[in-house]
């Protein structure tokens, strides 16, 4: 039932993610909870967090290293769950934001009706995915986040089917908010947070999240993966203004792909074909800088 | 106190109305709503309802109807919502949820057959699929018990002995869609009954707990025993709620189940629901051949009242329970608890007729066998199958 229970507060300012979780060593979530506790300025949020290893952060009962009230939902069920508590939070003029933070098992997969419908109902939550594109709690099997190509436990000869374009998704439902997550820009990844806390309504933020166990990499070189990652373009770091207006944040800088999928035996342990890598992404480019300069987010209107 | 005609769907939702906006002073009300024959007007009732301090969320799934009624309720809300058949079947995991979470959301479960085959009429086989979870049921016989009900489900719930879910049943179009005349309280009244809704686990910034989260199996069997202790206290706590109802609205509805004549009864029969009706018009009309049957209307499904139930056999020796719902390779679920309750009572011949199943009518003709056939058992056989009428 009922978990608990050190004191939330040190200092008097609200700490999300407390020393003492259970996360892999190199896991993006740590990170990524602490950026997201300073890019609030501490301030308290209600997290709603569906089946995941984002769950099992938080420890066994009776303890939580969690700081804040988290409701530990069932797999499909965060955005709605959270729809209830900020219903209810928002009657009774509490503004805090209520934040869902799941993996991409729960985003991408069993979680999109829940998903899509709390985006359409425009409910006043932060949606965060923090998404290792594998369904890591349970050790590594695919889900429709896994790249083309990448080998798991349920993929052992390289996913078939391309990464699912959750953000395409996301705006095509035209939330006020949109936008990519890099855990190697920093700045950016504050302001876009601190943009999501000052907009109402739905808000939907995507954060690449290295799995040292899952990618079959070295866990200090998850922050140096994220960087290759937006530098070869494979993670495209952008935002989205109400489903119409684009801005891309950080531009590809000709890393070659293979600093990025070399240093990860999921990609390695399959014959890995650069020359697809690189036609995707340019194809992934093509299509986002098309948007950006017809839709350009400086502009109100078109 | 205002009388209405009106169907059973909308006095479902005059009467969860009227629960939420009792709340209005405390942390409001909220539910998710998602549409399925034969439950729809009730959602559509509460989408229409002007709330002081609440929101019907229009959900997309009957799942996620029940996960917005778990975010509210754990945000300390009265919450509440309504499904039938495979809304409630998809909803079922949250249903488990909202139990092990002891969060006391009422559900008004429409009963109709699971499909397919699709069947749109009244079978009990939905709300009972979760009888294993820690969720208090009751079985309505009338519009008027339906609302008394309603009301009595937040009151035991809420309880701070209990703080369980609740669903409340009746039967699909035979109930949901016939008209009654029903007293409907006033704001007045049901703001005395209902004290503000109080979730003691509630999210809170100052005390900042995983609700939810992961437990060691230590822990988790302790869950499930605080979870039988819990529902242990429902007879005690429903007794008192009916005594308070009683006192607010001058009417006194009907506890766990009924026992109607059964005093010097040699045959006693068992439903629930409109069946009920129609058992207890066969059984005057045996009374009046001389024949020394009763009845007992049972109500109150989890926690299954046991006590109660053999305190009413009474001295009967011939038992015959009517079940709607059949579980493939047992039987009737209602005969299965009867039995089990009888067990230390090898005296009594406990007999299954499984009755109007998929909606067809059992009418006083089907009832009328029924008893006949009770009346001349030597012993208890397999489960009978009554047809049904068309």
């Amino acid at each position: 039932m009922t978990a608990t229970v050190t004191k939330v507060q040190s200092n008097g300012q609200c700490v999300v993610l407390r020393p003492g979780n259970t996360n892999c060593a190199g896991c993006g979530m740590s990170l990524g909870l602490q950026w997201l506790e300073q890019a609030l300025d501490h301030e308290p949020v209600t997290l709603a967090i569906p089946a995941c290893c984002g769950i099992v952060t938080a420890g066994a009962f009776p303890t939580s290293a969690y700081g804040v009230p988290v409701a530990a939902t069932t797999f499909a069920s965060s955005p709605a769950v959270a729809s209830g508590i900020a219903t209810i939070n928002n009657l009774n003029g509490d503004d805090h934001p209520v934040i869902c933070w799941a993996g991409d098992g729960g985003t991408y997969d069993i979680g999109i009706a829940t998903l899509s419908a709390a985006a359409e109902r425009n409910e006043n939550m932060i949606y965060i995915c923090y998404d290792n594109e594998i369904y890591g709690n349970t050790g590594g099997q695919r889900s429709s986040a896994t790249p083309e190509g990448v080998a798991t436990t349920t993929s052992p000869k390289g996913k078939t089917e391309p990464k699912k374009d959750i953000m395409a998704i996301m705006a095509a439902h035209r939330i006020p908010y949109a936008a990519t997550l890099s855990l190697a820009h920093r700045e950016d990844f504050f302001r876009k947070v601190r943009t999501a806390r000052q907009t109402k309504g739905f808000r939907f933020l995507l954060m690449l999240s290295p799995c040292p166990t899952g990618w079959k990499s070295e866990p200090e070189e998850g922050v140096d993966l994220i960087r290759c990652a937006v530098g070869c373009g494979i993670f495209p770091v952008y935002e989205v203004f109400d489903g119409e207006r684009y801005r891309i944040n950080v531009r590809p800088d000709g890393t070659p792909i293979e600093h990025y999928a070399d240093h990860q035996r999921r990609y390695k342990s399959v014959c890995l074909d650069k020359t697809f890598l690189e036609r995707s992404i340019a194809v992934q480019w093509r299509r986002l800088t098309a948007l950006e300069s017809m839709f350009p987010a400086d502009k109100e209107t078109l | 106190m205002p009388r209405a005609l009106v169907t059973g769907n909308h006095a479902a939702g005059h009467a969860l109305a009227l629960a939420g906006e009792a709340n209005r002073i405390a942390r409001g009300c909220c539910g998710g709503a998602y549409p399925i024959t034969p439950q729809t007007e009730i959602i559509e009732f509460l989408r229409a309802f002007p709330f002081t301090k609440g929101r019907i969320i229009p959900v997309e799934s009957e799942h996620s109807a029940m996960g917005a009624c778990i975010g509210a309720s754990l945000a300390g809300a009265r919450a509440f919502t309504a499904s039938s058949s495979n809304g409630l079947a998809y909803m079922v995991e949250n249903i488990f949820a909202a139990g092990y979470y002891r969060l006391p959301i009422v559900l008004i479960a429409v009963n109709r057959t699971l499909g397919p085959p699709w069947n749109i009429w009244v079978d009990q086989g939905d709300s009972l699929m979760f009888r294993d979870a820690p969720w208090i049921q009751f079985y309505v016989e009338s519009h008027q018990d339906l609302v008394d009900t309603i009301l009595l489900a937040f009151r035991v719930a809420e309880d701070q002995r209990v703080l369980l879910p609740a669903a409340v049943a009746l039967d699909g179009f035979v109930t949901s869609h016939a008209q009654m005349v029903v007293d409907l309280p006033d704001q007045e009244s049901v703001d005395r009954f209902l004290p503000p809704c109080r979730v003691p686990h509630r999210l809170r910034y100052d005390h900042p707990a995983t609700v939810g989260g992961l437990t060691w199996p230590r822990e988790t069997q302790r869950h499930r025993r605080d979870l039988q202790e819990a529902m242990d206290c429902v007879p005690e706590v429903l007794a008192e709620a009916i005594n308070e109802f009683e006192a607010v609205f001058g009417r006194r509805p009907v506890g766990a189940l009924t026992a109607e004549q059964t005093q010097d009864a040699d045959e006693v029969l068992i439903a629930c629901n409109t069946m009920a009706q129609t058992l207890r018009n066969v059984v005057a009309d045996r009374r009046k051949r001389g024949e020394n049957v009763g009845m007992i209307r049972l109500k109150m499904f989890r926690p299954f009242p046991r006590e109660a139930l053999r305190t009413a056999i009474g001295s009967a020796v011939r038992v015959g329970v009517l079940d709607r719902n059949h579980s493939a390779g047992s039987g009737g679920i209602f005969w299965q608890e009867v039995a089990a309750t009888l067990q230390a009572r090898p005296d009594v011949l406990v007999q299954d007729y499984l009755v109007g199943l998929g909606g067809g009518d059992v009418t006083p003709e089907h009832v009328s066998e029924i008893v006949d056939d009770l009346r001349r058992r030597e012993s208890s056989g397999e489960p009978l199958w009554q047809e049904a009428a068309l």
